[in-house]
């Protein structure tokens, strides 16, 4: 099953689809909703989102902040630009690894597509060295998971 | 790839990956390799150096510069790690999956 996709267009984007079986009411809420996104954005397995903030609002901020339990952890901070319920987000975003990254502009659609969702997230880095880095941080993470599985293995 | 322990232990360090995804982009010379990561010249080199012994990288001459390109087997790693990342976006949409059921679910007995 592969309902997801993950490219890179031009130097600047990077552009993520998948598909819900969800109406986008649902897929929507789910992603502006501090209790429902603490329940699934959470990247590999055994890390969690103690905090969770959403002020869901045109202007508003939100602060995700993530743990593996083992002392290691980071957070994201941004603002929401605009909010088109329940089509459309538009927000910015920076990692703090402490220092802050370069600002990830991201705009996210959601279509109906049957009796679900077509999700489109579109997100524009400052620079080709900024997508390049940011594209290295979260296979970190991903590096991390495969790791500890590979470890299973051996 | 032929020498897959030095390739894996070549990675095992988040500068080289992060070197490895710049040379995704184009081809780079020592200098602009060292920029981004406010590293000095021979620590870049040292990465350089593991990541050739490796295979994943190859050097081309240019009068008196060196630029760096992925080689093959460099390719084939970015490709891993791309599909490594795609895997936890996954397991993210995986969970939110779940997440939708629950809320259809909860919508439904309210219903009732």
């Amino acid at each position: 099953m592969s309902r997801m996709t993950l490219k890179t267009e031009g130097d600047t984007h990077v552009i993520v689809t998948r598909r819900f079986a969800a109406p986008p009411e649902a897929v929507y809420r789910a992603h502006t909703d501090p209790k429902l996104i603490q329940k699934w954005l959470l990247g590999p397995e055994g890390w969690t989102m103690p905090v969770c903030i959403n002020e869901a609002k045109a202007g508003g901020k939100f602060r995700y902040e993530w743990t593996n339990g083992k002392g290691g952890g980071f957070h994201i901070t941004g603002e929401l630009l605009e909010l088109e319920p329940y089509n459309r987000i538009v927000h910015v975003e920076r990692m703090h690894l402490p220092d802050p990254t370069p600002d990830n502009h991201i705009e996210t659609r959601f279509e109906p597509d049957g009796a679900g969702t077509l999700m489109t997230m579109r997100m524009t880095l400052p620079d080709g060295k900024t997508r390049a880095a940011m594209l290295a941080t979260g296979m970190e993470h991903g590096m991390e998971a495969s790791y500890v599985r590979l470890e299973g293995m051996l | 790839m032929h020498n897959l322990d030095a390739a894996f232990s070549a990675l095992a360090d988040p500068t080289r990956r992060a070197i490895l995804t710049r040379l995704a982009t184009g081809e780079a010379t020592v200098n602009e390799l060292a920029e981004p990561f406010e590293m000095t010249q021979p620590a870049v080199s040292q990465h350089l150096k593991v990541l050739e012994d490796a295979g994943l990288i190859v050097r081309r001459v240019e009068g008196t510069k060196r630029p760096r390109r992925l080689a093959k087997a460099g390719i084939e790693a970015m490709d891993q790690w791309l599909a490594m990342l795609r895997k936890a976006l996954e397991a993210n949409y995986d969970r939110l999956d779940e997440v939708l059921a629950g809320m259809e679910k909860h919508k439904k007995g309210k219903k009732q």
